[in-house]
């Protein structure tokens, strides 16, 4: 902890404005999603706890017939929206978390392979990604979404849902990984240790994952912040879009598309809180991800 | 010189009148699942097939049957089961061909076919003989007083057309069949399709042998037809101006499209009702103790007052009050009380509850999912855990009908306005001929047969009494949970002058502009 707190990395930390900003929001919204549970007025996700009579009562304003009061409003089903925001960060962090995980992971060994075994794997695998890159990532999100959907059983829907979300927003980000790595490693394979390596006799699997990876994985960590924000937000674009999530378990993006039926008849804070949340998750992991990108980057210090 | 002119004369005054004519841009919820007249017997399908075919009589915007491609219909005095229909001549389809008699037999036995959606429209009919190039006599096994109601969505098809394209019958929708009618049109109406693009967009230009130009209004010489799921989208469509008129305004729209400059909204009750139906032979809902609890479970008040904004009729029984043997009495609905519906499945032995999970349209119905996502949270008061799974409709009734629900939403218009219809196709029990959406399991032989005799009695005072007989029935059985009949809102420029039609159904060339 001394050593950390001594660090270069904690010296520029502490002089960035802008990043202990970002992180303290990051931080917050983390913590209150993981202790959604205790924090939140009411669990929204149990429907036997709402009441519809609920529906559509405006923000600190008492419900005409139930009297009850909610610090953020109602949404359509009488939901307390301060609850459901919390509960739906929780699906829109998990969901945005795996899906990063699943892209690293796919994208750090795809990238090792191809950049340190080279030949024709390499062509294979880079190009495969070229192609993907042509592609939106939302759109491919989509059509992966879509193919499983109709491949998997109708039962467990909901917990399907989560899973298929994952697996295609993963699937559909990990080319950034495998680019950078790649490149790094066709770097990093010709310096003397890895030659030294060589031949002292070690497996190509052993260079690779011990000696290699841990030099690539600098810029993997900032790339992992800024495709975790893109994550979230291809989450909340799915589920806006009707594909993700059900409406009875929403997330960010399903609370944003429920509210977005309401803005012309004035309910406004369906919509507003929500993605005001979003907003300030995704700016402050993105920000937070661009100051880590300066710090580790030797060339602009 | 001046014959010239007189002649220009005359084309520039066709021209000035082609002009007046405009292009409406219409949009709804939903697309119509296909072009094929007798393969799906539902609302927007029929409402789009409406602009392009033509039935033998069909209804006005105000809901009374008129005179269509038949002019005189009549019982034959000597005969009661044989309804004569005289054609109107010189009708053309909209590739040439000349419309008559054979057409009308052909088509009529193409709706009894395999696949049909319409059989239960004409369960009661034994034949139907070409009497002349422009009659028709249709057979009833016993005196069907009510015939010519259940013919207004029966669509005329050409046989020569149908022969050469080998569309002789409709495609299953259910089994995921599509035929060259699916796509391609050929009717007698008053549009032609130009060109479709399913969920997107349809074109119909006007038909400028249209026999009905000198009858009607005809002042549309073009619709294209968007439909737009996402209410949000849809209204603001008409709010810039995108689109002319919408049949389903969101209800939580109305006053704003209602002030909104330029813009003006037509509101009339529906003859439409919504329900939800349950599986009565599997399951923990085959207790009738379950289902009567889920019934009183339902807070009817507070979907109208919250989900529905006022707009909307709540019910306990299965049938608009359009409909031949709607009373007051079967309209009251069960007081809603968790107290009683969770004894009701205690002494059922569910006092844990089960779950279950319930199929619901998006795309069809005002407000269908926020209606099931609702009733998700009354079921779960009595520790049923509901799983929602909202489709759109094109996979939803497939779903609902075919029987793999054991709960879900379904909503009914009754075009004959008569319990019958009611009756033939969600109480009888599912035969090849009768009952294609009760797929609830509900099957009473007694109940089956007094459907059956409903088609040929003639006493309509005996009729109607069987019709409450029946509804007791169906009352007590409590296989569907009746949530409430709809209030139709179209929302439109003012400039438009159109009657909300209560079966939902435009019919444009009743549509004038001033």
């Amino acid at each position: 902890m001394h050593w950390f707190l001594q660090s270069d990395f904690f010296y520029s930390f502490r002089n960035a404005p802008v990043a202990v900003a970002s992180f303290f929001v990051f931080a917050v919204i983390i913590l209150a999603a993981v202790f959604a549970n205790f924090i939140a007025p009411n669990n929204p996700f149990d429907p036997a706890s709402l009441n519809l009579m609920n529906g559509f009562t405006p923000p600190l304003q008492s419900n005409e017939f139930t009297g009850d009061v909610f610090l953020l409003g109602a949404d359509d089903q009488g939901r307390d929206l301060f609850s459901t925001i919390l509960y739906g960060l929780r699906i829109s962090l998990f969901v945005g978390i795996m899906a990063v995980m699943l892209a690293m992971v796919m994208g750090v060994v795809l990238g090792l392979i191809a950049g340190y075994l080279g030949g024709w794997l390499d062509t294979f695998i880079m190009r495969f990604a070229d192609i993907q890159m042509t592609f939106p990532s939302i759109l491919v999100a989509m059509l992966i979404y879509g193919v499983a959907k109709g491949v998997l059983p109708p039962d467990l829907r909901y917990e399907m849902s989560i899973a298929v979300l994952i697996i295609s927003i993963g699937l559909s980000e990990w080319v950034p990984f495998a680019r950078t790595v790649r490149g790094l490693t066709l770097v990093e394979k010709e310096k003397e240790y890895i030659t030294a390596a060589k031949m002292i006799g070690l497996r190509k699997s052993q260079i690779m994952s011990r000696h290699i990876l841990p030099n690539v994985l600098g810029p993997v960590l900032v790339i992992a912040t800024i495709t975790f924000a893109l994550a979230i937000i291809a989450e909340a674009t799915l589920s806006f879009l009707g594909v993700g999530v059900p409406t009875t378990k929403p997330s960010l993006g399903t609370l944003i598309r429920i509210g977005q039926d309401f803005l012309f008849s004035g309910e406004w804070w369906i919509l507003l809180f929500p993605a005001l949340t979003l907003l300030a998750l995704a700016l402050s992991i993105n920000l937070f991800g661009d100051w880590l990108r300066d710090t580790l980057n030797p060339k602009l210090k | 010189m001046l014959k010239h002119f007189l002649v220009s004369a005359a084309i520039l005054s066709v021209s000035v009148s082609a002009v007046s004519a405009e292009t409406i841009r219409w949009a709804r919820a939903g697309d119509s699942i296909t072009m094929d007249p007798h393969a799906q017997n539902e609302g927007p399908t029929h409402t789009l097939s409406h602009q392009i075919y033509d039935s033998l009589l069909q209804r006005d915007m105000a809901g009374s049957i008129i005179p269509s491609l038949a002019t005189e219909w009549s019982a034959l005095p000597d005969n009661p089961s044989v309804w004569r229909f005289k054609l109107r001549q010189g009708v053309t389809f909209h590739d040439g061909a000349t419309f008559d008699s054979e057409d009308v037999v052909f088509s009529l036995g193409r709706a009894r076919a395999d696949g049909s959606e319409m059989k239960e429209l004409l369960s009661s009919v034994k034949d139907v003989r070409a009497v002349d190039a422009h009659t028709v006599d249709i057979e009833t096994n016993g005196a069907n007083p009510l015939l010519v109601n259940n013919l207004t969505n029966m669509f005329i098809m050409d046989k020569g057309w149908s022969e050469a394209n080998n569309v002789m019958t409709p495609h299953d929708v259910a089994k995921g069949e599509t035929n060259y009618a699916t796509m391609n049109t050929n009717g007698t109406g008053a549009f032609m399709l130009v060109s479709r693009a399913v969920d997107e967009k349809t074109v119909l230009k006007a038909n400028p042998n249209y026999w009905g130009k000198d009858i009607y209004p005809n002042e549309v010489s073009e619709i294209i037809y968007t439909p737009i799921q996402s209410s949000a989208t849809r209204v603001a469509a008409l709010l810039s101006g995108e689109v002319d008129i919408i049949q389903d305004v969101p209800v939580q729209d109305l006053g704003r499209v209602e002030s909104s400059a330029g813009l003006k909204l037509a509101t009339a009750a529906q003859n439409r009702v919504i329900f939800l139906g349950v599986d009565t032979v599997n399951g923990p809902t085959s207790d009738l103790r379950v289902r009567q609890a889920m019934n009183i479970a339902i807070n009817r008040d507070s979907i109208k007052k919250v989900v529905m904004r006022g707009q909307s009729d709540p019910t306990g029984v299965i049938m608009p009050p359009f409909v031949n043997g709607w009373t007051d009495k079967l309209n009251e609905y069960p007081k809603y009380d968790v107290k009683i519906a969770k004894d009701l499945m205690a002494a059922a032995g569910y006092s844990d509850g089960f779950d279950i999970v319930l199929n619901c349209p998006n795309d069809r119905y005002v407000n269908d999912e926020a209606i099931c996502q609702a009733v998700v949270g009354m079921m779960a008061q009595l520790g049923i855990n509901v799983t929602l799974d909202a489709k759109p409709k094109a996979q939803h009734f497939p779903i609902a009908k075919g029987g793999e629900s054991d709960f879900y939403m379904l909503g009914w218009g009754v075009p004959t306005f008569d319990s019958h219809y009611i009756f033939n196709f969600l109480v009888h029990t599912q035969t090849e001929d009768r009952g294609s959406w009760n797929p609830t399991g509900f099957s009473n032989a007694d109940v089956d047969a007094m459907i059956v005799s409903l088609e040929s009695e003639t006493d309509l005072a005996k009729r109607d009494e069987t019709i409450a007989k029946i509804w007791a029935e169906v009352q007590k059985a409590q296989m569907y949970l009746p949530i409430h009949n709809q209030v139709l809102n179209w929302g439109m420029r003012d400039n438009i002058e159109f009657d909300v039609q209560p079966e939902d159904q435009p019919h444009f060339q009743f549509l004038k502009f001033n």
